[in-house]
């Protein structure tokens, strides 16, 4: 009688081709992922089921939280040159190209113009810290300086990119109406009707 | 010369040859850890960016005031944002409402069930399928920005075609801290 022996196959397989690639989709995934920059304001803000994500360019943040404290921040570093020499030439201030070039990396900031030197020459965890910015920028019927900001951040989109800025709205949860309403106010004087709201996406069942 | 052949030869005629080590190692923990990363990875880029919720204002027509749309009494239905996540809701004027007012809570339980009927029910009135439902909303000083964002969300879960935000007016206030929902 031949005896049949059954062949045992080896169970290992080579995984070097798919461990090439895990890596390569790795890599991929660590340089495309843009590290996300610390807020001077974090704000939680609320959730809805709405799924439009916000574009990264051609746009203007609004941030409203603790109390009505106002900050704002516009996309792309070009426009942030170009909207802080409006507003030099506005309240004149003089800047040199050394801190121009430094605000065109900062995301967002909330001080009166008349601080904004200062700001510009602290470096970036100095920034953050607490107590820096707790003003805010101002946006009472005497000094609005908020609106003067948004008009030079449309111009300067517009100069830009050639393009429309949208604006948004970031504000906390908790944050009460009448200080959104002041903000929505603003934008409706200069005739801005169509803004949109930042949100979260909501995970529980609604 | 010859003595260094000689030398090679032995050397390969020695077979003192160290066991060659076998080219596998076991990637199986490393593919997974790879794939945890990319997971991971994927996620945070796409599901880390803030959803943005377009809204529309009516335009405040500074120029020419009387310039204003006039709105059916049944159609129209006005959402009062209150204090304490509450809505108070009545259909047609504040004086003699044809419906309400009612307080209810933001949700599936509370004002959807209501824009739901009332969508349904305008047109069969109006008889005319482009003539729906308005609903305007007027959050209060007590409201919040959650609550603004709430009903706006609920606007488009019910899929209402035309809202609009207002202001709300001392009738109204007076209203809402009737039924205690302003403080």
């Amino acid at each position: 009688m031949a005896k049949f022996k059954v062949k045992k196959k080896s169970t290992l397989v080579d995984m070097t081709a798919m461990t090439d690639v895990s890596f390569l989709l790795l890599t991929f995934f660590i340089l495309t992922a843009t590290a996300r920059q610390p807020e001077p304001l974090p704000v939680d803000t609320p959730a809805s089921t709405v799924q439009m994500k916000v574009p990264d360019t051609n746009i203007g943040i609004i941030t409203v939280g603790g109390d009505g404290k106002l900050f704002f921040g516009v996309g792309g570093q070009q426009i942030r040159i170009n909207m802080l020499n409006r507003i030099s030439e506005k309240y004149n201030l003089s800047f040199t190209e050394d801190e121009k070039q430094r605000f065109a990396l900062i995301e967002g900031f909330g001080v009166p113009v008349g601080g904004l030197k200062q700001l510009i020459n602290m470096d970036n965890s100095e920034r953050m810290s607490s107590g820096i910015q707790n003003s805010g920028i101002p946006a009472d019927s005497v000094d609005n300086q908020l609106k003067e900001w948004i008009l030079a951040a449309r111009y300067a989109t517009k100069e830009v990119n050639d393009a429309e800025m949208r604006v948004a709205i970031k504000g906390d949860a908790k944050e009460s109406y009448p200080s959104i309403k002041k903000v929505i106010d603003i934008l409706q004087d200069q005739k801005i009707n169509k803004f949109s709201l930042l949100t979260n996406l909501r995970s529980e069942d609604y | 010369m010859a003595a260094d052949v000689e030398v090679k030869d032995d050397g390969k005629g020695g077979k003192v040859r160290s066991k060659k080590q076998a080219g596998r190692v076991d990637l199986t923990a490393m593919v997974d850890l790879a794939f945890l990363l990319i997971t991971f990875f994927m996620l945070t880029t796409s599901l880390s960016k803030p959803h943005a919720m377009d809204v529309a204002m009516p335009d405040k027509n500074q120029e020419n005031k009387e310039d204003l749309l006039e709105l059916a009494d049944n159609r129209t239905m006005t959402i009062l944002l209150g204090s304490d996540n509450k809505i108070e809701y009545y259909m047609g004027l504040l004086d003699s409402p044809l419906e309400g007012p009612t307080v209810t809570d933001y949700g599936k339980d509370g004002i959807r069930p209501v824009l739901l009927e009332q969508l349904k029910r305008v047109p069969q009135v109006t008889g005319d399928p482009d003539k729906g439902l308005i609903v305007v909303i007027r959050p209060s000083d007590k409201s919040n920005y959650r609550n603004l964002v709430d009903i706006l969300d609920e606007m488009k879960i019910v899929d209402a075609k035309q809202y609009m935000i207002g202001d709300i007016g001392t009738a109204e206030i007076e209203l809402l801290t009737r039924e205690g929902i302003y403080n």
